[in-house]
């Protein structure tokens, strides 16, 4: 895949938010985009302050080019300027990992890292752990153990789990729980979680999707 | 979020030397920290210098004396995945697998760790503390069972790094480079107790850059072990931590270098448990009267007498294990 889709606008695509909290309609919109993921009617617009720089993202094997702000989070371009929304905002401090994506491969905090700071390197978010339309393993793991309560951390863990499982595809339970150790759950649904990730394991195993 | 701030990716040291040599310019590493720091307004930057792109400051080469020379960025996660260091240097590797959370590992450097600003609740949160130029450290009166059980004051954060008590054992020297040249300061020379600066914690002036560690090569019958104390499994900053080093000779410990985590503001030396052990065949006595001496010249505050114990008994016990 490698679809390059070109946002002109300060603040990335345009287009209505869903959830209403559009900061400000820059002027000269250079109108539709073409992006194609999960969510890619919810864009934000959003309103540069200062400086922007314009960089590529590689997210879920599509280059974006997008200009941002040096003070974004890769989180805040993910949600707001992507409309990505399957990667949480919990803490915004590094201590909750509902933010946690891959980065070449690597489970890290999307909130700890700045947008320009992830140029050139591998992003995957929630969304690219789709099997098309279906779930992907570790997701299908997380329904079949009924892994969460509220919901809210799950997309965090889910990722910990991809990542984990990436670097050790047979995880002891003391792995697990060191390997999901920087994802915490309000819900306290964590028996589940670590089941979900012994069961994610064994459906990689079986050949799910890589 | 942040406030507004130019960004700089050097890709040279001497371009990150020039970059910072400017008013209001900060290093970024991993970010993992600065961040936070800048998320709460704790400072602010006026242009941020992104070093992450340096490969000549990642990763870890051999000395030709037989020690190691660990880059500025190399990253926590691999120090404590590195075969070397759990073989050689074990105390590092155990404190590296012990900070943070696996997220903050993979992204969060060895130089940031020993860079990162205090984590005490009133520095983070909305007071004007003594440290942020305020007058009053907020910890005396208030909340402190976090703190310091070692400080002469005036502000008694405990220093937040694991990897800096490891590297304290290890007799770490660091490379700092700056506008001026490049010099070498001991890591026990390199942080700073309160008294003697309230506004930073370690030497490094603005335009000064740490960018190598080098650890002596390993001793004969040398070993080491760091262990955490900390009231959460998941993650967690240490309530008490024990780096300790130990040369062994035939069942007698001819040197001990034994240093405190999570009780002072810098890595604190247990120098009366270190001069206990000296010379002496360890048993379970020898241990026990070593975990007192840790505990020499505490001075607890209202809430945190605790951890006067719990120095004591994580000292023997390490000392117990290291010895099993
Ligand atoms: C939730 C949470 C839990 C944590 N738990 C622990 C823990 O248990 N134990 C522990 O030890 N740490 C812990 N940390 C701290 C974490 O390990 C550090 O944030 C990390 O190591 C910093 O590395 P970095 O590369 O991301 O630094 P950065 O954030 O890039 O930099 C940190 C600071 O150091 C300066 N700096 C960075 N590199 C250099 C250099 N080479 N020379 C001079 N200055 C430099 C920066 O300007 C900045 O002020 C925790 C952090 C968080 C957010
Ligand atoms: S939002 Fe990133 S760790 Fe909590
Ligand atoms: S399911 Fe509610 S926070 Fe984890």
């Amino acid at each position: 895949m490698s679809k390059e889709p070109e946002n002109n606008c300060a603040g990335g695509p345009h287009g209505l938010s869903r959830r209403g909290f559009i900061s400000s309609v820059s002027a000269g919109a250079a109108a539709s985009t073409a992006l194609r993921e999960a969510n890619a009617a919810s864009f934000q617009v959003i309103e540069a302050v200062g400086t922007v720089l314009p960089i590529q993202l590689k997210i879920n094997g599509i280059t974006r080019k997008i200009q941002v702000e040096p003070r974004w989070s890769l989180l805040f371009v993910i949600r707001e300027v992507l409309g990505l929304t399957g990667t949480k905002i919990g803490c915004e401090r590094g201590e909750c990992g509902a933010c946690t994506v891959l980065i070449d491969g690597k489970p890290r905090y999307a909130c700890m890292t700045l947008a320009v700071e992830a140029q050139g390197q591998e992003i995957t978010t929630l969304e690219g752990l789709m099997d098309g339309e279906n779930l992907g393993p570790v997701q299908q793991a997380f329904v079949e153990e009924d892994a969460f309560q509220c919901g809210f951390c799950t997309p965090g863990q889910i990722m910990a789990v991809e990542g984990l499982l990436r670097r050790n595809a047979s995880p002891t339970m003391e792995e697990v729980r060191v390997g999901l150790s920087g994802n915490l759950c309000r819900c306290a649904a964590y028996q589940h979680i670590f089941s979900a990730a012994t069961r994610a394991a064994e459906r990689k195993k079986k050949g799910g999707m890589a | 979020m942040m406030k507004p701030f130019a960004y700089l990716k050097a890709k040279t040291p001497a371009e990150a030397l020039a970059a910072l040599n400017s008013k209001g310019a900060r290093i970024h590493a991993g970010g993992t920290d600065l961040l936070g720091c800048l998320h709460d307004h704790l400072f602010t930057v006026d242009k941020v210098v992104s070093i992450s792109g340096i490969k000549e400051w990642s990763g870890m080469t051999g000395r030709p004396d037989g020690g190691l020379k660990i880059g500025c960025l190399t990253t926590i996660a691999s120090i404590a995945a590195s075969a070397v260091l759990k073989e050689k240097y074990a105390v590092l590797a155990q404190a590296a697998s012990e900070v943070a959370s696996p997220q903050l590992r993979e992204q969060g450097t060895i130089g940031g760790n020993l860079c990162q600003r205090p984590r005490c609740w009133y520095y983070r949160g909305d007071f004007p503390c003594a440290r942020k130029g305020g007058e009053t450290c907020f910890a005396v009166e208030g909340e402190n069972q976090n703190h310091a059980i070692f400080s002469n004051g005036p502000c008694f954060f405990v220093h937040p790094s694991d990897t800096a008590v490891a590297l304290s054992a290890l007799q770490a020297r660091l490379t700092v480079a700056g506008p001026a040249g490049t010099r070498t300061v001991p890591i026990e020379s390199f942080f700073l107790a309160p008294e003697k600066a309230i506004d930073r914690e370690n030497v490094l002036e603005p335009a000064e850059i740490l960018t190598e560690i080098h650890l002596p090569a390993p001793a004969a019958g040398a070993r080491s072990s760091y262990r955490k104390i900390r009231s959460r499994q998941s993650w967690d900053f240490a309530l008490t931590s024990v780096a300790l080093w130990l040369q062994v000779d035939k069942g007698m410990v001819s040197q001990a270098r034994c240093w405190l985590g999570g009780v002072a503001p810098a890595p604190w030396r247990a120098a009366a448990a270190e001069k206990l052990l000296a010379g002496k065949k360890l048993n379970a006595a020898l241990a026990a009267s070593a975990g007192q001496a840790a505990a020499e010249g505490a001075v607890p505050m209202r809430d945190n007498a605790y951890k006067v114990e719990m120095v004591k008994g994580a000292v023997e016990e390490s000392l117990l294990r290291l010895l099993a």
